[in-house]
C-alpha cells in the first residue's frame, strides 16, 4: 500500500511534522533567552521542507492516494508550497513579538496548523477535508488568543473560536447532507450527484450554500467576514498576517477544488445558477470590504477590511469556472499572500519599536526609516493593484477571466471597487511619506529592524516585485495547478 | 542582432532609480549626479533612436521581441514608428531638462529645486520615466498597459510629497483617481478586444500588430471605441475630463509639472491613438463627430479659462488643456493633415509647455508668488529665462518660424476638410491664446519690478539656462526646418490612414 507515490503525496506534511518534533525535542534544552531561536529553526526547517518537496515530491499525473483521502496534484502542491512559505515568513516575524516569540509553543501551533492547511489543499474526501479544516483551525484559535495578559488578544481568540466552531458545524451539516444524497464522501464521485439531475436545483444549491458558510468563514467572505477585523486587531500581528493570508488561501484552495470538481462544465444550468450566486457574493464582498476600510483609523483593521475585499476579487476567478479562472485565482492568492504578509510584517516591525498601531502614528515613517517606507509603498501599491507590483498582474488576470466568462458587470463592479481601494491605500501612504511627526525630529526616532524582520521583509518585497514583473513562471505553475481540475 | 536600444532606453530609468535608492540619503549631490548621468544617457539613446530611424523604409523599427508569458500571448515587444520616435526623443529631452531644473540652488533667498529628500524624488521621477518610455515603445498591448499604469502612481507621490503645500493633497488624489478611473475603463476595453480577437481568429495574443487584423465587427467597435479612447484620453486632459490636470500642474513641483504636461499628457493622447483609433478604426469613424466636438470645446474653453487666470501656473495649465485639445482635434479629423499636425503638436507642445513650467517654477522659487499682477520686470533679473519664455509664447501662439506653426497649421487644414465650421470656431483659440500670452509677457517680464523684490532676486543658474536653451533649440529647429520632423511623422500617419481605410 505504501508506494513511493503515496509517500510523495504527503511528503510536505511529513516534513513539517519532523520540523515540529525537532522543535519539541530541542526547545526545552534552550535557555530562556535563546528560545526565540525556535523561529530560525522553524523558518529554516520550512524552507528546507520546501526544497526537499520540490526535489522529491513533485506530482505527475493527478492520482488519489491513501485510500482515496488525498489527491496528489499540482493544485495541492502549489498551495502547499505557498503555505509553507507563508509559515516560514510568519515564524520569522513571530520571533521578536514580545511574549510570543520566545515561547516554543507558538511555533509548534503554527506548524500544526500548517499540516492542516496542507491537507486541506490536498483533500479528496469530505471526512479528510473536515479533519484538515479542524486541524488548521484549532491551533489558530489558540494562537489568536496567545497573549493571555492582553484583553484584546483573549477576546480575539475567543471570538474566533466561537464563530469558527459555529460555521464549521454548519458546514459539517452540509457534508452530511451530501453524504446522505450521494452515498459517498469522495469529492470526485460527487460530480454525478450534481450532473445527473439527481437533486432538485434548490436542494443542491442549499447544500452548497451550507458548505460555503464554513469555507467562506475561512476566506472571510461577506457576510462571514465580521470576525476578521476584531481578530486581526487583537491577535499577535504575525498571527493576524498568517490568518489573513495562508488561512484565507487554504479556504480558497478548498473552494477552488470543490466547486471546479463538481461543476466541470460552466454551461450547465446548475453551474450557471451557482456562478451567479457566487458572483453576487463576490460583488458584495469587495464592496463591503472596501467601503468599511475607508473610515478605519487603525492600520490592522484597515488591512483586515482590505483583505475582505481581496477575497471578493479572488472569487471572480471561481465565478468564471474556466481554466483561466482557476489559474487566475491561484495566481491572485500567490500574489496576495506575499503582499499581505509584507503589509502585516511592516506593521509588526513598526509597532514592535513604537508600540503604536494607528494610521496617524505612521506620520513621518519614511523619514524615520526610508527602507521600511519603501517596503510599505510596495505592499500598499501592490494591494491597490499598481504595477510593477504583484497586485496589478493578479488583478488583470482575474479580470481577464471574468470578462472571458461573460461577467462584464462583475468586472465593472470590481473596477469601481479598486478605485475606492486606490483612495484609501494612497491615503495611508500619505501618512508615511507626507505627514511629519508632531513637534519631533524624525531622524532621532529611527525604526530599527532586527535581523529576522530584515530578512523576512526583504524577501517578501522582492517576491512582490518579482511576481509583478517576471510573472511567467508563477503563472505557469498556477496554470499547471488549474489544469489538474479539468 | 543589433544593439537592443529600445529595451536599454526603457530600462535605464528604472536601473538608475534603484541605484539612486542605494545611495545614502545625506549624499544629495551624488544622488543628483547619478540622476543627471542617467538622464544624459537616456537623452543620447533617444537621439540615437530618433536619428537612427530610417525614414526610407518606414514602418516599425528597432524591433525587439522576447516572450514574456507565452501562455497568454504576452511579450516584451518593442518598436517605434514615425509617431512614437519623436515622442521618445521628447521624453529624453524632458527627462534631461527636468533633472537639470531639479538640481537646486542653495542660495538663501532661493528655494529652487529639490532640497528635501532628493534621493526619493529622483527615484520616483525615474520610475515615472520608465513607464513613459515603456508606453511609447511597446507594441504589446498588455505591456503598454503595464507601463501606462506605472506612469500613474509615482505622480501621486511626487505631487503629494514635494508639491505646493496648499493644494497638494487634494490635487494629487484627484489626479490619481481620474487617471486610474480612465485607465481601468480602458483596461476593460482592452480585455474585451483580447477575447474577441481570440473568438475571431483563435489567436491568444496581445500583439498590437496582430490585433490590427483581428476583424472586430462594426458593432463591437462602436461599443468599445468610446470607453477605450476616452479612457486613455483622460490623461491627455480631454474636456470634460480635464479638471484634474490644471490642479495637478499647479500643485506639482516644477520638474513634475514639466513631465506631467510635457510627456504624460502625450502618453494619454498616444495611447488613445494607438489603441483607440488604430485598433478600432471603424469605431473612430462612427464617433468622429463626438470626438471632434469635445476637442473643439476643449480648445476654445481651455484658452478662454487660461485667459482669465491670474495664477501664472493655472494659466499654463489651462493653456495645456487647450493645446492638447488641438492634438485630439487633429486625431478626430482622421485625415492626413490633421493626424500629421497632431503628431507634430504632441512634440511641439511637449517642449513648449515644459519650458513654460520651467520658467514659471524659476520665477516662483525666487518671488514665492505666482499671482501675475504681483509680478513684473522679470526680464531685468533673468533675461535668459525671459527670452526662453517669449520663444515659448511665440510657439504657443502658432507663429511662423516656430514649431507651433508647423504643428497647428496642418491641424486646422485637416479640420477644415472635414467640417469648416469647427475650424472657424477652434481658430478663435488662436486669438485668445495670443491675447493672454502677450498680456502675461508684458506684465511679468516687462514693466516695473515691484519694490519688494528690488535687490533680493538672483538670476537663474547655469543649469537652468542649459535646460532653457535645450528646449528652445528644438522649437526653433522644427520651425525653421520642418523637414527635421515632418517626413518622419508623415510615415507614421500613413500607417494610421491605412488602418482607417480598412486596409490590410
Amino acid at each position: 500500500m505504501f508506494t513511493s507515490t503515496t509517500f510523495a503525496s504527503i511528503l510536505p506534511e511529513i516534513l513539517v511534522l519532523i520540523v515540529g518534533m525537532l522543535l519539541l525535542i530541542v526547545e526545552p534544552f534552550w535557555k530562556e533567552e535563546q528560545r526565540r531561536n525556535a523561529g530560525w529553526l522553524t523558518a529554516g526547517g520550512l524552507l528546507l521542507a520546501m526544497v526537499i518537496s520540490l526535489l522529491f515530491g513533485q506530482p505527475g499525473e493527478p492520482v488519489t492516494t491513501l485510500g482515496g483521502m488525498v489527491r496528489f496534484d499540482w493544485l495541492g502542491f502549489f498551495f502547499k508550497l505557498l503555505f509553507m512559505f507563508a509559515g516560514a515568513a510568519t515564524a520569522l516575524l513571530l520571533m521578536d513579538n514580545e511574549k510570543v516569540g520566545d515561547r516554543g509553543e507558538a511555533y509548534l501551533l503554527l506548524l500544526a496548523s500548517l499540516i492542516g492547511m496542507n491537507l486541506m489543499a490536498a483533500s479528496a474526501d469530505l471526512i479528510m477535508l473536515y479533519l484538515a479544516i479542524e486541524t488548521t483551525s484549532i491551533p489558530l484559535y489558540v494562537l489568536s488568543g496567545f497573549m493571555l495578559a492582553d484583553e484584546k488578544s483573549t477576546e480575539a481568540g475567543f471570538k474566533y473560536l466561537l464563530f469558527g466552531a459555529l460555521t464549521s458545524t454548519i458546514m459539517l451539516y452540509g457534508f452530511s447532507l451530501l453524504f446522505g444524497f450521494a452515498g459517498t464522501t469522495n469529492l470526485y464521485q460527487l460530480v454525478d450527484l450534481f450532473h445527473a439531475g439527481a437533486l432538485s436545483p434548490l436542494v443542491a444549491l442549499s447544500i452548497l450554500a451550507l458548505i460555503l458558510v464554513g469555507l467562506g468563514f475561512k476566506a472571510s467572505v461577506v457576510p462571514l467576514h465580521f470576525w476578521a477585523p476584531d481578530v486581526y486587531e487583537g491577535a499577535p500581528t504575525p498571527v493576524a498576517g498568517f490568518l489573513s493570508t495562508a488561512s484565507k488561501a487554504a479556504g480558497f484552495a478548498v473552494i477552488v477544488r470543490l466547486f471546479f470538481v463538481i461543476f466541470p462544465d460552466p454551461q450547465l444550468e446548475l453551474a450557471h445558477d451557482w456562478a451567479i450566486a457566487l458572483a453576487v457574493i463576490s460583488a458584495i464582498t469587495m464592496t463591503v470590504g472596501n467601503l468599511l476600510a475607508l473610515p478605519q483609523t487603525n492600520i490592522k483593521r484597515l488591512i483586515a477590511f482590505s483583505s475582505v475585499s481581496h477575497a471578493g476579487y479572488a472569487l471572480i476567478g471561481v465565478v468564471a469556472l474556466t481554466q483561466l479562472g482557476a489559474a487566475s485565482v491561484v495566481f491572485y492568492l500567490a500574489a496576495y499572500i506575499a503582499t499581505n504578509l509584507l503589509a502585516f510584517g511592516i506593521v509588526m516591525a513598526f509597532s514592535r519599536v513604537t508600540g503604536l498601531e494607528d494610521l496617524k502614528d505612521y506620520a513621518g515613517m519614511s523619514r524615520r526609516s526610508p527602507w521600511l517606507g519603501l517596503m510599505m509603498l510596495s505592499a500598499f501599491l501592490s494591494l491597490a493593484g499598481m504595477p510593477p507590483f504583484a497586485g496589478f498582474v493578479a488583478k488583470v488576470f482575474v479580470f481577464a477571466a471574468g470578462i472571458q466568462a461573460g461577467y462584464l458587470w462583475l468586472v465593472i463592479v470590481a473596477i469601481l471597487n479598486s478605485i475606492i481601494g486606490v483612495y484609501y491605500y494612497l491615503n495611508a501612504l500619505k501618512y508615511v511619506y507626507l505627514y511629519r511627526m508632531p513637534d519631533q525630529d524624525e531622524e532621532s526616532h529611527p525604526v530599527p529592524m532586527t535581523r529576522p524582520y530584515a530578512i523576512a521583509l526583504a524577501v517578501l518585497t522582492i517576491g512582490v516585485i518579482l511576481i509583478g514583473t517576471v510573472f511567467a513562471p508563477w503563472f505557469s505553475w498556477s496554470d499547471a495547478a488549474a489544469l489538474n481540475l479539468f | 542582432m543589433n544593439f537592443p536600444v529600445l529595451s536599454v532606453i526603457t530600462f535605464t530609468p528604472i536601473v538608475a532609480a534603484v541605484l539612486i535608492l542605494l545611495i545614502p540619503a545625506e549624499r544629495k549631490n551624488e544622488t543628483r549626479a547619478v540622476a543627471l548621468a542617467a538622464a544624459v544617457f537616456a537623452l543620447i539613446l533617444s537621439c540615437w533612436v530618433y536619428f537612427g530611424y530610417d525614414q526610407a523604409t518606414a514602418g516599425y523599427q528597432f524591433i525587439e521581441r522576447y516572450n514574456w508569458l507565452p501562455a497568454l500571448g504576452i511579450s516584451l515587444y518593442f518598436g517605434v514608428d514615425g509617431i512614437s520616435a519623436p515622442l521618445v526623443l521628447l521624453t529624453g529631452v524632458v527627462m534631461f531638462t527636468g533633472v537639470l531644473i531639479s538640481w537646486g540652488d542653495d542660495h538663501p533667498h532661493v528655494m529652487a529645486g529639490i532640497q528635501d529628500r532628493p534621493r526619493e524624488f529622483f527615484a520616483f521621477l525615474f520610475i515615472l520615466a520608465w513607464g513613459v518610455f515603456g508606453v511609447f515603445v511597446s507594441l504589446d498591448l498588455f505591456m503598454l498597459f503595464f507601463f501606462y499604469e506605472i506612469a500613474v502612481f509615482p505622480m501621486y507621490l511626487l505631487i503629494v510629497i514635494w508639491g505646493w503645500a496648499v493644494t497638494r493633497e487634494y490635487a494629487a488624489m484627484k489626479l490619481t483617481l481620474y487617471l486610474f478611473v480612465g485607465s481601468v475603463i480602458a483596461l476593460v476595453g482592452v480585455l474585451a478586444m483580447y477575447w474577441v480577437q481570440y473568438q475571431n481568429t483563435g489567436l491568444l495574443s496581445f500583439d498590437m500588430l496582430a490585433m490590427e487584423n483581428a476583424g472586430f465587427s462594426q458593432a463591437f467597435q462602436d461599443i468599445w471605441f468610446l470607453p477605450v479612447f476616452l479612457g486613455f484620453a483622460v490623461l491627455a486632459g480631454i474636456w470634460p475630463f480635464h479638471n484634474w490636470s490644471p490642479d495637478g500642474h499647479v500643485a506639482a513641483p516644477t520638474a513634475v509639472s514639466m513631465f506631467h504636461a510635457g510627456v504624460l499628457m502625450k502618453l494619454g493622447a498616444f495611447a488613445a491613438l494607438r489603441v483607440g483609433i488604430m485598433l478600432l478604426p471603424q469605431g473612430a469613424q462612427t464617433w468622429q463627430w463626438l470626438i471632434m466636438l469635445i476637442a473643439a470645446v476643449a480648445v476654445v474653453y481651455g484658452a478662454y479659462i487660461a485667459f482669465v487666470q491670474i495664477d501664472f501656473k493655472y494659466m499654463v495649465g489651462f493653456s495645456s488643456v487647450s493645446h492638447m485639445g488641438l492634438v485630439i482635434l487633429g486625431f478626430s479629423t482622421l485625415n492626413r493633415q490633421g493626424l500629421l499636425g497632431a503628431g507634430l503638436q504632441m512634440f511641439s507642445h511637449g517642449v513648449m509647455t515644459a519650458l513654460f513650467f520651467a520658467v514659471v517654477g524659476m520665477i516662483y522659487d525666487r518671488t514665492h508668488t505666482r499671482q501675475i499682477p504681483e509680478l513684473g520686470g522679470m526680464s531685468r533679473i533673468m533675461p535668459f529665462a525671459a527670452v526662453g519664455f517669449i520663444i515659448g509664447g511665440l510657439v504657443s501662439m502658432g507663429m511662423p518660424l516656430f514649431s507651433g506653426f508647423v504643428a497647428e497649421f496642418p491641424i486646422f487644414m485637416g479640420v477644415w476638410n472635414v467640417q469648416w465650421l469647427v475650424a472657424v470656431i477652434a481658430s478663435i483659440s488662436i486669438v485668445i491664446t495670443a491675447a493672454y500670452i502677450l498680456r502675461n509677457i508684458r506684465q511679468v517680464f516687462f514693466g516695473d519690478l515691484p519694490e519688494k523684490y528690488e535687490g533680493h532676486l538672483t538670476d537663474v543658474t547655469v543649469l537652468d539656462k542649459v535646460a532653457i536653451a535645450t528646449l528652445c533649440l528644438f522649437m526653433i529647429l522644427i520651425g525653421l526646418f520642418p523637414n527635421f520632423m515632418v517626413p518622419m511623422v508623415e510615415e507614421g500617419v500613413k500607417n494610421v490612414l491605412r488602418l482607417l481605410q480598412g486596409g490590410a
